[in-house]
C-alpha cells in the first residue's frame, strides 16, 4: 500500500454567516504522497481556497471544519489542539498565498519575517537563524540577499516578494507547501519564473505541494493529480491525464471547451451557460445541474456519487451512471 | 469634407507619447514615460490585440486615444480627421471603452437602466422617454440580459453580467470602434468565453472594430486579427495574430509566448520554457537605448547604445530588435 504523507477523507467546512450555514467545502477526499504535486482547479467560490486553509486550520472566525479526517503521516491533525497546530503550521506544512503585496506584514523588515518562521520553530540562535535566512534567500534567487533582509516589502517588487514568501514558508523545510493562487497576481514571464522555483524547490526538499488555482494552463504544466471543484463538491479527480484528455464529468468537459487551445484558435469557444452559483442556494441534487445540458431529472434530485472510471480516476456526474447503466441492460436508463 | 471616403483605416496612431509628471522630492520631477512614441492604424471591423506585462502602458494607450488624458504628443486620427479637445465629446460617440473591472465601473447608485440610458442622455440620442426606454431595452436583450431586471442596481448582478451592462453601456451610442481594456480578466473562466463570444458576435453584427488590450496571450490570439506587443512603452512587435505566435521575432515575444502556462499536459512537458532573468525595469529609471536589452539573451553593445526602431520584415511583421 501506498504511503501518503497526507491524506484528506471527506473533508466538510462551513461558514456561519448571518444569512445561514454556507457550506464552502462538502465532502472532499484526496491522497498526496511525497513529492508528488496535486492541483485543486475551480472557479471562485468553488471551496479551493477553503480547502487549503482546512487543511492550515486557518480559517475565518465564522468558519469551522464540520466533518471528515485530514491525515498527516497517518494522524488526523482535526483532532490536534491548538499548541500541536503551532508545531505543525509553518514547519510541517507551510503556505504561500496569492497577493505578496498584502500577506507580508509592511511594517517589518524582510530579514525580520524571515527570522520570525525560524526562531519559532527551531532551536537556533538569532545569528544561525540570520545565516539560514541569507541562506533561504540565495535559493529562491533573491539578489543582495544581505541588503534585503533589512529592506520593506514596498522597497520589493511583485515577483520579488513571492520569492520571500516562498523564503519564509520554506525556511523550516515542510513536508507539504500549499500554494494558493500563487502567481495569479504576477505577469506572464514573472509567472514562469515562481513557477520554475516552484518545482526546482519542491525537487530538492523532497515536498509535496498543493497547488490551488483556477488556471487550467498552470495546473497542466505543474501537477501529477488534479481535483476539479464546483460548488464546494469534487466534481471529478483523478491524474493530469485522465482530466484532460478523458474528461467524464460535464463540467469539466466544458471548462476545457471554454479555454481558447492553440490546436482550435480559429473556431468558437463553447462557453458554459449561466452563471456561477450562489452556495447559499444550493440545489438539491447536482450542484452543477442549472448550468448543464445534458441535465436529466435525477440530477435535480439527487447529488450523484462519485464513480470509478479508471484505476486513477473518478468523477461524480450521472451520465456516467447512465453510460454504464445502458452498457449493462442495453436498455434506456430510466430516472 | 467627408474623411470617412478618404481613410481606409478607422484609427490611426501616430508617435503618440504620454508622459506622466512624478514629484520625486522638492521641486523635484521626473517624467514617467508611460508611452513613448508608438503608431498603429485599426481598419474598420478589425480587432486589434495589445499585449504586454503591468506597467507597458497598454491600459495607458487605450485611455489616451479617448482623450481620457491629454496625450504629451502624437497624432490621433479618426476616420482621418485628428482627435483633439474640441471634437472629442462628439467623437466619443463613435469611440467607446469598455473597462476592465465590472465592480468599479458601474455606479453603484444607478439602475442598470440609467448606466445603460446616460451615454443615451449626454448625446441627446432620443425624442420621448418611450424611445429612450425601447434603445435601452434593446440594447440589453443584445447583450443577453433579462429585460425585466432594468431597474435593479448593478451590485445585483454576478460579474459577467456586470460586464454585460458595461458593454451594453458602450454600444449605446452605435460606437464603430471599442477600446475593450482587460475586459475579461476579472472574470471566472466559465464566463470567460461567454463575453468573449459575445465580442465576436457583436462584431460580426455591427462591424466594430475592437482594440484589445489584455495580458492573456491565449484570448488576445483567439479575438484578434493582428497583435501588438508592447514592453516599457514601445511596440517591440506588431504582425498577424498567426504569424505572430508561429513565428515570434522578438526575444520579449518569443519568451512571453513560451511562458504561456498551455492547458495540455502531454504539450507543456514536452515545450521549452525561455525564463527570463529579472524583473521588468522601472518605468521611472528606463535603461538606455533597447528596454529590454537587460532582459534579452541577444543583447550586444548597440542596444545599450540606440533604441531599435520597427522594422518591416515582410507580411505586414514588424520588429523592433537589432539583433533578430
Amino acid at each position: 500500500m501506498k504511503k501518503y504523507i497526507l491524506e484528506v477523507k471527506d473533508l466538510q467546512t462551513s461558514f456561519f454567516t448571518d444569512s445561514g450555514e454556507v457550506k464552502a467545502v462538502n465532502g472532499v477526499s484526496f491522497n498526496l504522497e511525497r513529492g508528488k504535486t496535486l492541483g485543486i482547479v475551480g472557479e471562485s467560490g468553488s471551496g479551493k481556497s477553503v480547502t487549503a486553509y482546512s487543511i492550515m486550520q486557518i480559517l475565518a472566525d465564522s468558519g469551522r471544519i464540520m466533518g471528515g479526517e485530514i491525515l498527516y503521516n497517518g494522524e488526523d491533525i482535526t483532532k490536534w489542539d491548538k499548541k500541536k497546530m503551532f508545531g505543525f503550521r509553518g514547519k510541517k506544512c507551510s503556505i504561500i498565498f496569492q497577493d505578496p503585496m498584502t500577506s507580508l506584514n509592511p511594517v517589518f523588515t524582510i530579514g525580520n519575517q524571515i527570522m520570525e518562521a525560524i526562531l519559532l520553530h527551531t532551536d537556533r540562535t538569532k545569528e544561525k537563524a540570520k545565516e539560514r535566512a541569507i541562506e533561504m534567500l540565495t535559493l529562491v534567487g533573491v539578489n543582495e540577499p544581505e541588503k534585503r533582509l533589512k529592506q520593506y516589502p514596498y522597497e520589493l517588487s511583485g515577483g520579488m516578494r513571492q520569492r520571500v514568501m516562498i523564503a519564509m514558508a520554506l525556511a523550516c523545510e515542510p513536508d507539504i507547501l500549499i500554494a494558493d493562487e500563487p502567481t495569479t497576481a504576477l505577469d506572464v514571464t514573472i509567472q514562469a519564473q515562481i513557477l520554475e522555483l516552484i518545482q526546482e524547490l519542491q525537487k530538492r526538499f523532497k515536498m509535496a505541494v498543493v497547488m490551488v488555482t483556477h488556471d487550467l494552463g498552470i495546473i497542466a504544466d505543474m501537477c501529477d493529480e488534479i481535483i476539479v471543484m464546483y460548488g464546494g463538491r469534487v466534481c471529478e479527480r483523478g491524474t493530469a491525464e485522465d482530466i484532460f484528455y478523458h474528461p467524464h464529468h460535464e463540467y469539466t468537459k466544458g471548462l476545457l471547451l471554454s479555454i481558447p487551445k492553440a490546436s482550435r484558435m480559429k473556431q468558437k469557444l463553447v462557453p458554459i451557460g449561466g452563471t456561477p452559483i450562489n452556495l447559499l442556494s444550493m440545489p438539491k441534487g447536482c450542484a452543477f445541474c442549472s448550468r448543464c445540458d445534458k441535465a436529466m431529472k435525477i440530477c435535480l434530485e439527487e447529488v450523484p456519487q462519485e464513480m470509478l472510471i479508471g484505476p486513477t480516476h473518478f468523477a461524480s456526474c450521472w451520465m456516467n451512471v447512465k453510460a454504464q447503466y445502458e452498457a449493462e441492460n442495453g436498455g434506456d436508463f430510466i430516472e | 469634407m467627408n474623411s470617412l471616403n478618404e481613410s481606409k483605416y478607422i484609427l490611426e496612431v501616430k508617435d503618440l507619447k504620454q508622459y506622466f509628471p512624478i514629484k520625486t522630492g522638492f521641486k523635484k520631477t521626473i517624467m514617467l514615460k508611460a508611452v513613448d512614441g508608438i503608431s498603429f492604424k485599426i481598419k474598420p471591423g478589425e480587432t486589434l490585440g495589445l499585449v504586454g506585462e503591468s506597467g507597458c502602458g497598454k491600459t495607458t494607450v487605450g485611455r489616451t486615444i479617448l482623450h481620457l488624458y491629454k496625450p504629451t504628443s502624437g497624432e490621433i486620427l479618426y476616420n482621418g480627421e485628428a482627435v483633439n479637445d474640441k471634437n472629442i465629446t462628439s467623437l466619443r460617440k463613435e469611440m467607446q471603452m469598455v473597462f476592465q473591472d465590472p465592480y468599479s465601473s458601474l455606479n453603484p447608485r444607478m439602475t442598470v437602466e440609467d448606466i445603460i440610458g446616460e451615454p443615451l442622455d449626454v448625446h441627446k440620442l432620443y425624442q420621448s422617454k418611450a424611445e429612450r426606454r425601447d434603445k435601452i431595452l434593446n440594447l440589453m436583450e443584445i447583450v443577453g440580459l433579462n429585460a425585466e431586471h432594468a431597474r435593479r442596481y448593478a451590485h445585483e448582478f454576478s460579474g459577467g453580467q456586470r460586464q454585460r451592462i458595461g458593454i451594453a453601456r458602450a454600444l449605446a451610442v452605435d460606437p464603430s470602434f471599442i477600446i475593450c481594456d482587460e475586459p475579461v480578466s476579472a472574470l471566472d473562466v466559465s464566463i470567460q468565453a461567454q463575453v468573449i463570444n459575445m465580442f465576436e458576435e457583436l462584431q460580426q453584427k455591427l462591424g466594430v472594430a475592437y482594440l484589445f488590450i489584455a495580458h492573456d496571450l491565449l484570448i488576445v490570439r483567439h479575438i484578434s486579427d493582428r497583435i501588438v506587443v508592447m514592453y516599457l512603452g514601445k511596440i517591440v512587435e506588431i504582425a498577424e495574430a498567426d504569424e505572430l505566435n508561429e513565428n515570434p521575432i522578438h526575444p520579449y515575444t518569443e519568451s512571453l509566448l513560451s511562458a504561456i502556462p498551455m492547458p495540455d499536459p502531454k504539450a507543456a512537458k514536452e515545450r521549452k520554457r525561455i525564463v527570463l532573468e529579472g524583473d521588468v525595469p522601472s518605468p521611472m529609471n528606463l535603461p538606455s537605448g533597447c528596454a529590454f536589452r537587460a532582459r534579452c539573451r541577444y543583447a550586444t553593445e548597440q542596444c545599450a547604445k540606440e533604441c531599435p526602431p520597427l522594422s518591416d520584415r515582410g507580411n505586414g511583421h514588424f520588429v523592433a530588435c537589432f539583433n533578430k
